[in-house]
């Protein structure tokens, strides 16, 4: 597996603790189909939250929340109809969220996480 | 964080209003937005503002920020409220203290260096009428901006030598960065002694007409065979006329430091203006106008001076000229004398 790869998945996995510690429930990881894949996908109360992780190493090509554009949004929420297709779900209320991960393998890493983004 | 508020002030023709611009930072993914009716080179502000800051040591934050310029309808334009939009998003953001009621007119270099604007006269004279005497511009508009009595004008070079006066963290501010001026500095235009009507030998009649219009302001008309002198004696009538007063003065300098042609002034105008438009010069080159802001013609320009129009026949747009003669306020607007050639 390659470093980038990893870091990832060092970094979903960190993402997955956080959101857990906000009080949501964690129902599905790494769900893929043929147009994408959802890093983690959450409960929290009735909403559906459909969560993208980045990570980086540094800020030094970006910070990672500057990575996800307008596309990659729009994926996020086809992404979230797809899977609750799948899964027979309805849900009252459903958002996307985006948690950035800065971990620069010194430091404790840094999480931030914004709710109901676009 | 919360919202962050500065002024600056928007210019429709010599009409200066102030405009309060809003800043705030929302909990969503990074964006940048300007309300408030910007032009293409205020919407590009966004791009100038991110790369300033970054350069200058204060980055901006990483998440949606919107910035409103009010009052919303009111069309605003070009560069120069870059500035004022800064300040009130790094206050929105917390990183300087209030900047209470200054007022901040400049455009940002992408280095982080603040740049002159045009209108920094009348923008100036436009902040202090309404009770905003606190203005920071670019250094090289001080000279300018300090031509206008009552005002407390700041001039700086750089956008982190003023965070650093508005109480930003000095640690990561870039103060040593220093940039060289790039405009040249304006090479005057060696020009010769303006023509005097000394030089003209005979035509004691025509002569003696000139004198009377200089001394009554009085429109002139002159007409005969080409080559009879009369563009030699038209150039000579601003000699005549005496220097201008402080408002007079005030109000030349505000048109002239709206049009292209000069840069940033340092001293008043202090001689009436001569304008000469070409007979083939458009309506708009001499009345003035232009879609949204207009800019001034050649009869704005020789406000308090002389407008000349030579081969007056040929011109087509002197008709324009007779609504204004009647109307005693746009009067007061036109050039004394209007001379004209034909």
């Amino acid at each position: 597996m390659r470093a980038k790869d990893l870091l990832g998945q060092h970094g979903e996995m960190l993402a997955a603790g956080f959101l857990e510690t906000q009080g949501m429930r964690i129902v599905d990881r790494n769900w893929r189909c043929s147009d994408g894949e959802i890093d983690i996908v959450a409960l929290d109360g009735d909403t559906l939250v459909v969560a993208e992780v980045k990570t980086r190493r540094s800020t030094a090509y970006g910070h990672p929340f500057e990575a996800v554009g307008a596309a990659k949004l729009a994926r996020l929420h086809r992404l979230a109809s797809w899977w609750c297709r799948e899964h027979e779900l309805r849900v009252p209320y459903r958002r996307v969220d985006v948690v950035s991960v800065i971990d620069d393998g010194v430091g404790e890493p840094q999480l931030e996480h914004l709710r109901g983004v676009g | 964080m919360g919202v962050g508020r500065s002024y600056s002030v928007a210019l429709l023709g010599l009409n200066g209003y102030i405009v309060e611009v809003e800043a705030d930072i929302g909990q969503t993914l990074p964006n940048f937005v300007i309300l408030g009716l910007p032009d293409a080179a205020l919407n590009e502000a966004k791009e100038r503002i991110r790369s300033a800051a970054q350069n200058s040591g204060i980055p901006l934050s990483r998440r949606k920020i919107t910035a409103n310029l009010i009052p919303a309808s009111l069309p605003k334009r070009g560069s120069g409220f870059d500035l004022a939009i800064t300040m009130a998003v790094l206050r929105a953001a917390g990183d300087i203290r209030s900047t209470a009621k200054t007022v901040f007119i400049a455009e940002l270099g992408l280095d982080g260096r603040l740049r002159p604007v045009r209108g920094i006269l009348p923008a100036v004279m436009a902040a202090v009428q309404a009770g905003y005497p606190e203005v920071v511009v670019a250094q090289s508009n001080e000279a300018e901006a300090c031509l206008v009595p009552g005002a407390k004008v700041r001039g700086y070079r750089t956008l982190a030598r003023l965070a650093f006066d508005f109480g930003a963290d000095p640690q990561d501010l870039a103060l040593d960065y220093d940039p060289e001026d790039s405009q040249p500095a304006d090479e005057e235009t060696p020009e010769g002694p303006a023509p005097d009507l000394s030089d003209v030998s005979g035509q004691g009649e025509a002569r003696r007409a000139l004198e009377v219009a200089a001394a009554g302001a009085h429109h002139v008309l002159l007409t005969g065979p080409p080559g009879a002198g009369k563009t030699m004696l038209a150039e000579r009538l601003p000699g005549l006329l005496p220097d201008l007063a402080d408002r007079e003065a005030m109000e030349v300098t505000a048109i002239h430091s709206l049009s292209a042609v000069q840069a940033s002034a340092v001293s008043l105008v202090r001689r009436p203006p001569f304008e000469n438009p070409h007979h083939s010069a458009t309506a708009a080159a001499i009345i003035g106008g232009g879609s949204g802001l207009p800019r001034p013609g050649a009869a704005s320009r020789a406000h308090r001076g002389v407008l000349f129009l030579d081969e007056a026949s040929n011109l087509g747009h002197t008709s324009r000229f007779r609504q204004p003669l009647r109307v005693p306020k746009a009067r007061n607007w036109l050039p004394k004398p209007i001379m004209a050639a034909c």
